[in-house]
């Protein structure tokens, strides 16, 4: 589910990479990302405490992850 | 930090003041031995933290340790303006020639402590303040340098005491300042300062406030006083409504969002920065505003702290609308707080467009804010309108019970959108 006003997307292809799921969980300084066994997992009541600092975009593989801004349509993703 | 007498007058004989003889009594009984310690007349008085003792019956005089039981008896049963007595203060009655009053107090816009004495105490100061203005002496004081007895003299010499007097009074107004700045006070007096048939002088009634932000570093001395940890020591009991305003504000230590006080208007206020706050309330009571309360917000506090305050303010009953206001932020973001009130109205089912009757928070990040109050058609103010304004705009609102009010510059994007459709928190996405 996602927050009222931010979601993030992780690439399903991604989701498993332990690497990526310890990177993501240092990463965001609202903890919106916990490493669950080496699975990403999103933690939903943090959403739209989300700062939009970008740290998770650029620890991610380009194109692998992206934010959702849900109050204009738009989103934050590395190219 | 509201301290009771005989915690002031323990204070001032740490510190060498001489005061009457007296101690604290929490039973009859123990009044009865104060009072035949003493071994002569006494007087009574209700430990509350409160004004109005006299009149309310909570200052007795007696001749005997049987008298003072039975008057002590009375006053611990008494309660005054809703204070319930921490006990009673036996104290002998000492032979007065004369009442002085000596005080130090904070002087917040030259930011220095200052001396007040007069030569007519016993009564009201800011009473002779306003009616005899010749019979006060003044004189600023560093915090910082050694105090010098000279500058209490000259404070003294103001009201025309001369000769003996005035060698005998400095050291006690020079003593006073010396503990009103090691004890973080914010205000110190002894009054009467009494001058008695021998020539001498002994403080009768004491009264001093330690600034709340000095308990720690006041530990020690607290824990002498017994002054427990959770006492609050305000003028008034917290009310449920402020108290859950600090839990919101402790819980998270992000930002400020809390100190709260309440009041019995229909506009909630979610304001802050930097002493804009004040001014934010003022700006609503100068427009004929009712505020439901004061708050702080600032420093940047997390969306759900922001938001659990203003669900905190919304529930509060009497509550129509709230206004969102602050002077300009650099150090909060605007989205941060816009997200927070508008996801505060939301879960408790409010249209955040109806309720939140101004959104006036120019600064960091407002573009981003602004989008987002956009989007759930909430009014919202840029700098270019002032904090004044912003305050009558909010006023208007709630007196006219609408969303009406005068369109304000800045982009109003959401306007246009339905409330279910603002409301619904999606949106396509596209690509940024």
């Amino acid at each position: 589910m996602p927050g009222t006003f931010i979601d993030v997307e992780v690439a399903e292809d991604v989701r498993d990479d332990v690497e990526l799921a310890q990177v993501l969980a240092d990463a965001c300084p609202v903890d919106i990302y916990a490493n669950r066994n080496g699975h990403v997992e999103v933690v939903e009541e943090n959403l739209d405490e989300c700062v939009l600092c970008e740290l998770c975009i650029r620890g991610a593989p380009p194109g692998k992850l992206r934010v959702l801004k849900l109050y204009d349509g738009t989103a934050l993703e590395r190219a | 930090m509201r301290l009771f007498e005989y915690e002031s007058r323990r204070i001032l004989g740490r510190e060498r003041i001489p005061i009457t003889q007296s101690g604290h009594a929490t039973t009859t009984e123990e009044a009865r031995k104060i009072a035949a310690d003493v071994g002569g007349p006494v007087v009574i008085k209700s430990q509350v933290l409160t004004g109005g003792r006299m009149k309310a019956g909570g200052v007795r005089f007696a001749d005997s340790p049987e008298e003072c039981e039975s008057h002590a008896r009375e006053i611990l049963g008494l309660e005054i303006n809703g204070h319930v007595p921490r006990g009673v203060l036996v104290a002998a009655r000492a032979p007065i020639a004369h009442e002085y009053y000596a005080g130090v107090i904070y002087d917040g816009v030259r930011k220095l402590p200052t001396f007040v004495f007069s030569d007519m105490g016993g009564i009201d100061i800011e009473e002779i303040a306003e009616a005899r203005p010749e019979h006060i002496g003044r004189g600023h004081f560093s915090t910082v340098l050694p105090q010098m007895d000279f500058r209490a003299k000259d404070a003294i010499a103001q009201t025309g005491v001369t000769g003996r007097d005035l060698t005998r009074l400095t050291p006690v107004l020079s003593a006073l300042a010396r503990l009103f700045v090691k004890y973080d006070m914010t205000l110190a007096e002894i009054n009467p300062l009494a001058k008695l048939e021998d020539g001498s002088f002994v403080a009768v009634d004491a009264h001093m406030d330690m600034e709340n932000e000095a308990r720690p570093r006041q530990k020690a001395l607290l824990a002498e006083l017994g002054v427990g940890e959770d006492e609050t020591r305000e003028a008034r009991e917290a009310t449920p409504f402020e108290i859950e305003g600090e839990r919101i504000d402790s819980v998270d230590h992000r930002g400020v969002a809390g100190n709260v006080a309440e009041f019995d208007g229909n506009l909630g206020l979610v304001i802050g920065a930097g002493g804009g706050s004040l001014t934010l309330f003022d700006a609503v009571r100068r427009q004929g505003g009712q505020p439901a309360n004061y708050c702080e917000i600032g420093g940047n506090p997390s969306v759900s702290k922001a938001a659990n305050l203003t669900k905190l303010v919304l529930q509060k009953p009497g509550v129509e609308k709230i206004a969102v206001m602050m002077s300009i932020v650099s150090n909060t973001r605007v989205d941060i707080v816009a997200r927070g009130v508008i996801k505060a109205c939301i879960e408790l089912g409010h249209d955040p467009a109806e309720k939140i009757a101004v959104f006036r928070i120019p600064g960091a990040w407002e573009e981003e804010g602004f989008k987002i109050l956009a989007r759930y058609g909430v009014e919202y103010c840029d700098r270019s309108v002032s904090m004044h304004e912003a305050a009558r705009i909010a006023v208007e609102k709630v007196s006219s019970g609408s969303n009406g009010a005068k369109p304000l510059p800045g982009e109003r994007a959401g306007d246009e959108l339905p409330p279910a459709e603002r409301l619904s928190g999606t949106g396509e996405v596209v690509e940024g």
